[in-house]
């Protein structure tokens, strides 16, 4: 394995195929893209089965200095890179398939679109040089930026414009930041920055820097409103891939770059994250309840899934940060599932109002087992993947606050009201309207994309281990790194004082990581 | 072998669901029933096993689950007493309401999807019964919630029925809400979610404190706390308790096998199963013992004032369940084990008695429109009539009696011996009992004695109607005509209808089920509730079983022996003084007591209250969200607001429709890269 370049390799394929989308024709082009996106999910699997768990921290490493002046091209990546990439390449044929025949306009150009949104994605997620990373993020908005302005609905032109003023705000704000942080640690290179000792000062405004910019790729509140739009006006595979992985663009420069390169004010301004991450749950998914729009309902449910992602990170320990990953790695694939969903009924009907369905359970029995799949893996029923990584995260939250652990799990509530709400309306009752009647159920592509996502919720439900195992050593890092800013739990437990009758003579030992509150209290 | 017994129901759940174009409707019903009843015949022996004391505990490994950190867990399957218990219920019930759902549910086009669902529950139920984690107990808990959720809304057309589903899975979310803090505290506090680790290390944890939201707690007592409310969604304890007589919505075998003698006994199970958790926690033990009491009471006076057969008996569910909380509550165990393993039998074969009244009156089921149903239905008079007196608790004391009698006067015997809050609970208990015997034995006289009252009723009319369409399907007129004059013929109230008993498929059961209502009680008190008896039975099975406490319960006054079977010979008089003998009375009783009967008829306004205090809202708060929040406030000086400024409102809003400014957005992305690596190249 050593050697060879998987993640350029991983980038040429999309980039060549990408320019080659343009050239053969619409027809082609839908093949060219497929067959390229399959070919890099394969190479990705390939990668990930090489990938030696436990082994040197990062992996696949590939550099060449000064490639593009300032910036090296240098690539490596860790457990949490490699997850985000596989579902990255997973998505993609998926999203290609969605757009098969949805897409009738420029057809050539959408696939590249879509390809050059794999690079982008792929690169985000194997940089190892900061400046060669804000390329691939910042770069990530331009096809999507296309997709919607393009191929969107009616009101395309204000949502691609709300996206990127909300995007543009925070990004140059992150530019200002890595080069202030170039300038004070003299390199370029993210590894070394991660175990850099800013010092603490200077630490908080770059980490407010980059929260501007995350945040709003997150989305969290009050910066998320630019996700609804996007979502509404995005065509069903540019929803897909925007749920699926843009957003996880946040969350993985949470736990790259925040957390462990700002220990110090990661701990200190930690209140913001959970204060906004406590918001953002009851607020969405009180406004998720009202939407008539599927996908509006879905969008800012989305925003309410990220807000445990957040909180879980900020948690600082093993279970929070597992946890968050699980739940960006699941919500990748549910959201993107319920999006399809979306996308299924929309393609037959041409509207988004939920009113306009019903019955659907009569005509389309398949359609409707998928999406009860979905919608249980969104309300984190166990079994599912959504319930491995809500209940981690917020258990890893609750030793940091009861309070935000209280908090989020009140979203286990909203979460099943408003996606049953949805799912009733849309799916059962009485079957009336002829043009819902006349609704085929799922045909063989359609069914090719539901299997794959079906299996994954239900893989990552039944047996995490797979996706947790190559990420463990990288998240023990930094937890480690983020132990010695890390503020005690509110739980404060005091030993027992069982009586004298009981057998056990002394308390029992509370668990390792926390000790400390056993001991500190009373 | 366990593996055999959880696994077989999921598998056939997989096939029924999955395969039944495949295989078609005969095939799933046959795949899903012949499991269950694989199952339920595996299931014996390991009860009678730990019945004659040969039994050992096992644990067996199924799947690596999680580990993250110090948080890890499996799937696991364990099998104690206690877990052989609930094997025995679920498995003997939900095989027999397979059975019964051939016949009931015949004309249904949906059925493989109904044995599906069936089978997918009980797979679900074993899971929770199983666990030897606090996980995976939340998983088995959630699953027989899903399962119920699709159960309650299989007849998805009807939107009394999706409200109903959606209701039970969102208050049940708000229990699990609890749950899940609960489980977040436990592993915070004992570093493990492994019920027996955590059973053994309570002790050590008894007067320690914990700050939760803000206050300083007794530890064990805000854990408990905090799993009981799990428990109280779930058994539909008071409070939490709105979503049980909506779940009637759903076909009866279902009402029968989840919402009477399995899933809503979960929360019993839970709190018998970390019963040495709760034991440290006396606070929490008093709030189960209350919260049983004032379950055990509201159920009971509802229960009295409702015409619809199925709502009498899932508030009578609620009612017994309120029984069993608070004899945990006291610490009676066994005995709540033992209510709950009794209770089994004979509330599904109420249930099933009941969707086999259903069945035979054309799915009528109001009381006001049966009557005289006894000679026309014998084997489910029968059948509905042994079961009634099993749950009135019919038996001399010292002798013996129908299942009811040993256990919940086993449960009465212990509430008082234990003192105290006990002593409250079981005055309670006694008033909870005459008003079970008046409802009970009010039921069996609406429905089987007396006039038929059937002409009044829309079911039966229309059957009547069908029936002469049938007949002669040309003349529609004419049969109309023939209908009225039949009706008026008859003058006996039954508008020409003839009730048939049920197919032999329905009532097999029954006779089982009925079995089990006269035998389950003496047959195996000995072992659940006897002191000597009672230690060895639950020894391995981490139950506290209170051995002083079951021999004070056997030393109470006779006077307390005594009572319960008075006031249910009251409770019987009073019914048959009011629906027998003066059927006058209960109507004059009304007028007289207006206020007091439409409180109790409205069910204590508990959803109209719900309605107000969080539906509403609810959806009035997310509006504002939306509207205020999002759009006028957020965007309005966010995004929108920056284009104004920046461009100038109308000259940017004419070029956004034209297009153009999307256009300059991307050139000034471009722009800012170029900029940012031209001052990179300077800067560095």
């Amino acid at each position: 394995m050593s050697g060879f370049p998987f993640l350029s390799l991983l980038l040429a394929i999309p980039a060549i195929a990408a320019v080659a989308c343009l050239f053969v024709g619409d027809r082609n082009a839908k093949f060219v893209a497929l067959g390229a996106t399959l070919v890099n999910f394969a190479l990705s699997l390939v990668m990930w089965s090489q990938f030696d768990i436990g082994g040197a921290q990062w992996q696949f490493q590939e550099r060449s200095e000064g490639l593009f002046g300032p910036f090296d091209w240098a690539l490596g990546i860790d457990g949490l890179a490699l997850l985000l990439i596989v579902l990255s390449t997973f998505l993609m044929p998926l999203c290609i398939l969605a757009s098969w025949e949805a897409i009738t306009k420029r057809v050539g150009l959408y696939m590249a679109m879509f390809l050059a949104m794999e690079v982008v994605m792929i690169g985000v997620f194997a940089a190892q040089d900061l400046l060669l990373f804000y390329i691939f993020f910042e770069a990530g908005l331009i096809p999507m930026y296309f997709i919607i302005g393009i191929w969107g609905g009616a009101n395309r032109k204000y949502a691609a414009f709300k996206f990127f003023l909300y995007t543009l705000l925070g990004s140059v704000l992150m530019l200002i930041a890595m080069i202030a942080m170039i300038a004070e640690a003299g390199t370029t290179d993210i590894p070394t920055l991660m175990s850099y000792n800013f010092p603490v000062d200077m630490q908080t405004w770059l980490w407010l820097a980059f929260f501007a910019s995350l945040a709003v790729k997150m989305p969290m509140w009050p910066v998320h409103t630019w996700l609804p739009d996007a979502h509404v006006q995005a065509p069903t595979a540019g929803s897909m891939i925007l749920a699926g992985v843009l957003l996880k663009m946040g969350g993985y420069g949470f736990v790259r770059f925040m957390m462990p390169m700002f220990p110090e004010a990661s701990a200190q301004l930690m209140w913001i994250v959970f204060a906004l991450s406590m918001v953002a749950v009851v607020y969405t998914s009180l406004v998720a309840l009202v939407q008539s729009d599927m996908k509006k309902l879905i969008a800012y449910s989305s925003v309410a899934h990220m807000a445990i992602v957040t909180a879980g990170l900020f948690a600082f320990n093993q279970q929070g940060i597992e946890g968050a990953m699980i739940v960006m790695l699941s919500h990748g694939v549910v959201s993107a599932a319920l999006f399809f969903c979306v996308g299924v009924i929309y393609d037959r009907l041409h509207t988004r109002e939920i009113d306009r369905y019903g019955g659907l359970a009569v005509n389309m029995p398949a359609y409707a087992l998928f999406f009860m799949l979905f919608t249980m893996a969104s309300i984190g029923l166990p079994g599912t993947s959504g319930f491995v990584g809500e209940f981690l995260s917020i258990a890893g939250i609750y030793e940091a606050s009861s309070w935000v652990a209280f908090v989020c799990t009140t979203g286990i509530i909203l979460g099943a009201a408003y996606m049953l709400y949805l799912y009733r309306r849309i799916v059962f009752g009485e079957l009336t309207k002829d043009d819902v009647k006349a609704m085929p159920d799922l045909n063989p592509r359609e069914w090719a994309i539901m299997a794959p996502l079906a299996a994954v919720a239900l893989w990552m439900g039944v047996y995490p281990e797979s996706f947790l195992a190559p990420m463990r050593g990288d998240v023990t890092t930094v937890v480690a790194r983020l132990a010695p800013a890390k503020p005690a739990g509110d739980a404060h437990v005091s030993a027992g004082k069982p009586k004298a009758a009981e057998k056990h003579g002394e308390g029992h030992e509370v668990p390792a990581g926390e000790a400390h509150h056993a001991g500190g209290s009373q | 072998m366990i593996q055999a017994i959880v696994f077989l129901p999921l598998l056939a759940a997989l096939v029924a669901g999955l395969g039944q174009r495949a295989i078609g409707p005969f095939a799933s019903k046959l795949v899903t029933t012949g499991a269950l009843f694989t199952s339920c015949a595996l299931s014996w022996p390991i009860f009678l096993s730990f019945v004659f004391g040969t039994g050992q505990a096992e644990v067996v490994t199924v799947l690596h689950w999680v580990s993250s950190g110090a948080l890890e867990f499996n799937w696991e399957l364990r099998v104690d007493t206690l877990t052989a218990v609930m094997l025995v219920v679920i498995t003997t019930v939900s095989a027999l309401v397979h059975l019964y759902s051939w016949g009931y549910m015949e004309e249904d086009p949906d059925q493989p999807r109904f044995f599906a669902y069936l089978s997918l529950f009980t797979f679900a139920m074993l899971m929770l019964v199983t666990a030897n984690n606090l996980v995976q107990m939340f998983f088995g808990w959630e699953g027989v919630g899903l399962a119920s959720y699709l159960l309650i809304g299989f007849w998805y057309k009807k939107p009394s029925a999706n409200a109903a589903a959606i209701k039970a899975f969102v208050v049940n979310r708000v229990g699990d809400l609890g749950f899940m803090l609960g489980i977040f505290g436990t592993f915070l506090v004992f570093g493990t979610v492994s019920i027996p680790a955590i059973l053994d290390a309570a002790p050590g944890m008894a007067g320690s404190s914990i700050t939760f939201l803000g206050m300083r707690l007794d530890t064990m007592t805000i854990l408990c706390l905090l799993l009981f409310i799990g428990a109280m969604g779930k058994s539909a304890q008071l409070g939490l308790h709105t979503w049980l007589p909506d779940a009637m919505e759903g076909p009866t075998p279902v009402s029968a096998l989840i919402h009477a003698a399995t899933m809503v006994t979960a929360g019993v199970f839970m709190v018998c199963r970390l019963s040495p958790m709760f034991e440290t926690a006396p606070i929490a033990l008093g709030v189960v013992t209350f919260v049983g009491a004032a379950t055990c009471f509201f159920a009971a006076t509802v229960g009295t004032t409702q015409w619809d057969i199925k709502r009498v008996i899932a508030y009578s569910t609620c009612s017994q369940l309120g029984y069993m909380f608070f004899a945990a509550g006291v610490g009676a165990y066994g005995a709540a084990m033992f209510h709950l393993f009794t209770h089994a039998f004979f509330k599904a074969l109420l249930f099933l008695g009941a969707g086999s009244v259903i069945h035979s009156m054309h799915h009528e089921q109001d009381m006001r429109y049966y009557g005289g149903l006894r000679k026309h239905i014998p084997i489910t008079f029968w059948a509905m009539t042994l079961g009634t007196l099993a749950i009135t608790g019919v038996g001399i004391a010292g002798v013996a009696g129908f299942a009811g009698f040993h256990s919940k006067d086993g449960i009465l015997e212990a509430a008082f011996a234990a003192g105290g809050g006990g002593t409250i609970a079981f005055w309670v208990g006694i008033f909870a009992a005459l008003l079970t015997s008046f409802y009970s034995w009010r039921l069996v006289f609406l429905t089987f004695y007396g006039k038929p009252r059937w002409e009044q009723s829309e079911h039966i009319q229309h059957a009547v109607h069908d029936h002469h369409h049938d007949d002669h399907p040309a003349d529609e007129h004419a049969a109309d005509e023939h209908a009225h004059h039949h009706h008026d013929a008859h003058g006996d109230g039954t508008a020409g209808y003839h009730p048939h008993e049920s197919p032999v498929t329905m009532l097999i059961p029954l006779i089982v089920l009925s079995i089990g209502a006269v035998a389950a009680g003496f047959v195996f008190a000995h072992p659940f509730i006897y002191a000597e008896e009672g230690a060895k039975f639950w020894a391995g099975s981490m139950l506290a079983f209170d051995e002083h406490l079951m021999h004070a319960a056997h030393e109470v006054p006779t006077w307390v022996k005594w009572t319960p079977f008075t006031v249910m010979a009251i409770g019987l008089f009073l019914a048959w003084n009011s629906y027998i003998r003066n059927t006058t009375l209960p109507g004059r009783f009304v007028a007289q007591f207006k206020l007091l009967h439409q409180f109790l008829y409205n069910k204590w306004y508990f959803d109209e209250l719900y309605n107000v205090l969080f539906v509403k809202p609810a959806f009035a708060i997310g509006r504002f969200f939306w509207k205020r929040g999002d759009e006028q406030t957020i965007d309005r000086f966010g995004p929108d607001g920056a284009a104004t400024l920046v461009a100038g409102g109308t000259r940017l809003a004419v070029r956004l429709q034209s297009g153009y400014v999307y256009g300059y957005a991307f050139v000034m992305l471009l722009g800012l890269v170029g900029l940012a690596s031209w001052a990179m190249v300077n800067f560095l």
